[in-house]
């Protein structure tokens, strides 16, 4: 471990602006801390705005990776705050809010609204018409095929893929690899009745899964390391079948 | 004014708030979601380990039905639950896991054949049936006579969240995200609704409801060390708390949990010695075994915190400059299991250890989790002074889990308690008596009240900085308010707790835009914190005996003849320096399960007088129905069903009722 004299001090750049208040424009503010041990990006934070500046408005709730609410742009590429270790950078930090999301204020971005509406336009829930008896056994399903569908529904929501997403930065409705990836979940799930061609319908354009430019910056900087890549790939192939298939009978 | 109407306003967007909407929702009735957070990062996500429901389709839970979860519960809490309660939710429990497997959650499943477990670190076959193939599976957690956790790898709660979020979605339900319940409309006998701030612009509204209903989680961050979401401050007790009216009960009772890895308090999940893990001192030796030759590992969460101290206090520690710690050790399990079934633990060791749990023993030290007290309600969840006021979730004390719950009970909890609170609010909503009969005058004055204060808050000269006053609030809990209590701590820290909350009188603001603004928020939250944090301090200091997670070292046994009781507590003026207290007698003489030896811990306690003649009345009424079954004895012990809304009723089938 480190002695205190060898401490690095670090200095954090960070791009701050509050549309709320006229007196914070656009600009970035720099802060100098001492390191510590196994220190994340949360403690520098905190302790900024406990010591330092209490107007610097950022988001943490778990602080442990689990979440998603952190996300922001880490020396330009987005990451979690939280689970960010300044040991792996450098003495110069730049943070910055994810973009393409509304920002609120400083690294503090509406991750939220974002992610409803994507809920609400892909409806990402279970088409089944709910009719289960309560007090029964509950209809069996293939161990691995569970284990399948949470390897797909550990997204977190953090939007670091649209983040980091070409289409996304440019097309405000793209899906982007969150939403084509809950497709690729739900597809996966015998328990949503909706078919492809039921699928087609939400992603089916060059808003879907037909405007993604295959960068893959959503595979290479998701926290939760989801086959972003491989599922994309996948979807678009059955997609363009259904596409084919509607085309021709119709 | 901006004044928002809806029929029911359900404060906290978390499993239990959730769940709660839905239920009203589908019964027809308007419903309004408020949250301090988008709710799918509400803390719920962070459950790991799993559910408890004793659907009994494994191999280790065979024989497993709701008498023995009911068992394990009342033992697990040290007879501080309500029973009926306890019943009332080991029967909807079963439900509420087969509502969540058809609404999409990938509980994992039963494989038939061999597998191999580890059971006290121990490798062991098992064979699950062709029968339970595919069938809900289960894992063990600590205090349970059967393997009873269902669970999803170790992302239950984040799976739990988004289904039941995305639930909400379906059902068109509206949330308000980035908003935060201020204080509680209402005439000292019946709320209705809330004054909410937008945390981003900084406006006051008036929601104004027929039934509010409190879900906004625990208040583990008044403590230093927690694994707690930084957002679990407590504000919902709080402003319940500050009607005056309102109870909370048993603050007190908070919860350590055995394995937060040391020092960043960030939790690993119970279910690591659940699979087969095992907890090593500084020489490697497996020192449980030791103390708890019965349930080792396993047993109860209080008890493992309590005996983990224990050993660090007689040396056997990893010393370190942060201070000691212990090591879990789940190598044996192998990097397949680890990645299949613990794979979050394995993310968390990675990424804030720099440790891989695969090879490598992982430190940790008991940290406070969870909050068994709360906002008092009826089994109905309608708070017992307050008409109107729901409460469900961690934030609430219908109390199941008394003074100690157990490991997975508490996502149990809060999807059960929202699909019977959601009943009883949609009833209440049917009748006349939820009529809004409030004055826009009065709404007017609420809204006056908080406007005042926060704009004094901004306009303060004040000296004190209230980061600074938290700290020290939570470093106070941390030290003197923790797992092992004494008078002398515990006056100490009423005292200290009562200057702190004095110095917040004097918070002065360096940032002062009335918009988004993080100091603005904690400066308002910390006197709230400060009471809550009294509750618990005076609570503790006046509880003189220990049971469950409340231990005191100058009163080691658990007295049942003084203090089977249930606290309770109100602060009618804000000029009180300290809360009321009052105590609610549990009855003996209706219990199903009279108090007696949990099974591990202390085995010494103070009887209660009516015990032994209650276990006699017991033993007299199944003496006289020989050929009763066990729901005919349940019901001949004690009746809870009429509690239970009518759809929850129903007898839960188990893979053995149908393969007879
Ligand atoms: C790390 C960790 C792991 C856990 N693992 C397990 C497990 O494996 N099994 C188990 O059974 N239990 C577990 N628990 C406990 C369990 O997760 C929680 O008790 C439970 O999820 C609480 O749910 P809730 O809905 O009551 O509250 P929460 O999920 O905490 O939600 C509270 C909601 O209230 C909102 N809110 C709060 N105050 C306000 C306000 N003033 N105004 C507006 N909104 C407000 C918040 O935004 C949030 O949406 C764990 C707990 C922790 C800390």
């Amino acid at each position: 471990m480190n002695t205190k004299a060898e401490r690095r001090q670090l200095q954090i750049h960070v791009l701050r602006y509050n549309p709320q208040d006229p007196d914070s424009p656009p600009r970035m503010q720099t802060y100098e801390i001492e390191e510590a041990d196994n220190m994340t990006l949360f403690m520098v934070l905190t302790d900024i705005g406990e010591h330092q500046d209490a107007s610097l408005q950022f988001d943490f709730v778990c602080r442990a990776g689990i979440c998603g609410s952190c996300s922001m742009l880490i020396n330009g590429r987005p990451g979690l705050a939280c689970r960010t270790l300044t040991k792996n950078l450098g003495e110069k930090i730049t943070l910055a809010p994810l973009p393409t999301f509304e920002l609120i204020a400083d690294l503090s971005v509406n991750t939220g609204k974002w992610m409803r509406a994507m809920s609400e336009r892909l409806e990402t829930w279970c088409h089944n018409g709910d009719v289960v008896d309560l007090n029964k056994l509950e209809p069996r399903m293939e161990p691995e095929l569970a284990e399948q569908i949470y390897e797909l529904e550990r997204c977190i929501e953090c939007g670091c893929c649209i983040a980091a997403c070409g289409t996304a930065q440019m097309k405000e409705k793209f899906t982007g690899a969150v939403g084509l990836n809950k497709i690729a979940r739900f597809r996966l799930d015998p328990r949503d009745h909706r078919s492809d061609a039921d699928y087609y319908e939400f992603i089916g354009d060059d808003d879907g899964i037909f405007g993604c430019m295959s960068l893959l910056g959503c595979n290479d900087l998701c926290p939760k390391d989801l086959p972003l890549q491989t599922q994309i790939a996948f979807l678009r192939r059955k997609m363009l079948l259904t596409g084919l298939k509607g085309n021709s009978s119709g | 004014m901006k004044i928002v109407y809806t029929d029911v306003l359900v404060i906290g967007g978390g499993l239990a708030g959730l769940r709660a909407a839905i239920a009203a929702k589908r019964r027809g009735h308007d419903v309004h979601i408020l949250s301090l957070v988008p709710p799918k990062r509400s803390h719920s996500v962070a459950a790991q380990g799993g559910m408890q429901a004793s659907i009994a389709n494994s191999i280790k839970a065979a024989g497993d039905n709701e008498d023995l979860h009911f068992h394990d519960t009342v033992r697990g809490s040290d007879w501080g639950a309500d029973q009926n309660v306890v019943r009332m939710f080991v029967n909807t429990s079963p439900k509420a896991v087969r509502q969540l497997a058809a609404w999409g959650v990938p509980w994992n499943r039963v494989r038939k054949g061999e597998r191999e477990v580890f059971i006290g670190g121990k490798s062991a076959m098992l064979t699950e049936s062709e029968a339970a193939h595919g069938l809900i599976t289960v894992r063990d957690f600590g205090g349970t006579q059967k393997w009873r956790t269902c669970f999803v790898s170790d992302g239950t709660g984040h799976s739990m969240l988004y289904t039941v979020s995305d639930q909400v979605i379906a059902n068109s339900i509206p949330v308000t995200e980035r908003v935060e319940a201020m204080s509680l409309i209402h005439d000292g006998q019946r709320c209705y609704g809330a004054i909410v701030r937008n945390l981003v612009t900084g406006e006051l509204s008036a929601w104004v409801a027929r039934a509010t209903c409190m879900a906004t989680g625990g208040f583990g961050r008044i403590y230093r060390v927690s694994t707690n979401a930084v957002i679990n401050q407590g504000m919902g007790a709080a402003i319940a708390l500050e009607t005056g009216v309102a109870t909370l009960a048993n603050m007190e009772a908070i919860q350590f949990h055995p394995t937060a890895i040391f020092p960043a308090g960030i939790l690993v999940t119970e279910g690591c010695r659940g699979d087969g893990g095992l907890l090593l001192d500084a020489q490697r030796h497996r020192f449980m075994p030791d103390y708890e030759a019965e349930k080792k590992e396993l047993a109860s969460r209080d008890v493992v915190s309590r005996r983990m101290e224990q050993h660090i206090a007689s040396g056997a520690g990893v010393n370190t400059r942060y201070g000691d710690h212990l090591w879990l050790d789940i190598t044996m399990l192998g990097e397949a299991h680890i990645d299949k079934n613990l794979r979050e633990v394995r993310e968390i060791c990675q990424y804030f250890l720099g440790i891989d749990p695969v090879s490598d023993l992982i430190p940790v030290r008991p940290a406070q989790h969870y909050s068994m007290g709360g906002i008092r309600t009826r089994p109905s969840g309608e708070s017992t002074n307050l008409k109107g006021l729901f409460a469900c979730g961690e934030a609430s004390c219908w109390d199941m889990h008394g003074f100690n719950r157990l490991g997975g009970n508490s996502v149990a909890e809060t999807v059960v308690a929202g699909m019977i609170v959601g009943e009883y609010i949609a009833d209440f909503c049917q009748g006349t008596d939820s009529d809004i009969d409030i004055s826009t005058a009065q709404i007017a004055d609420f809204m006056k009240r908080e406007q005042q204060a926060i704009d004094s808050l901004l306009a303060s000269q004040g000296t004190e900085s209230a980061p600074d006053i938290m700290r020290e609030m939570q470093t106070l809990m941390t030290d003197q308010v923790g797992i092992f209590r004494s008078h002398e701590q515990l006056q100490e820290a009423v005292e200290q707790l009562q200057l702190l909350r004095e110095r917040s009188k004097d918070i002065g603001l360096s940032y002062k835009s009335p918009a988004v603004n993080p100091e603005l928020v904690t400066a308002y939250r910390v006197p709230r914190m400060l009471k809550l944090a009294l509750c618990v301090a005076y609570g503790a200091l006046q509880r003189t005996e220990s049971r469950g997670a409340h231990y005191r070292e100058d009163y080691p046994k658990r007295n049942d003849r003084d203090w089977l009781r249930r606290t309770l507590a109100t602060w009618p003026s804000s000029e009180q320096s300290l809360p009321n207290l009052a105590y609610e007698e549990l009855d003996v003489m209706s219990m199903e399960l009279p108090p007696g030896w949990r099974g591990y811990g202390e085995k010494d306690f103070i009887e209660h007088p009516h015990a032994a003649s209650r276990l006699a009345e017991i033993e007299r009424i199944k003496q006289n129905m020989p050929d009763a079954d066990r729901h005919e004895i349940q019901s001949a012990l004690m009746t809870y069903e009429e509690l239970l809304p009518a759809r929850y009723r129903g007898r839960n089938q188990r893979l053995r009722d149908v393969s007879e």
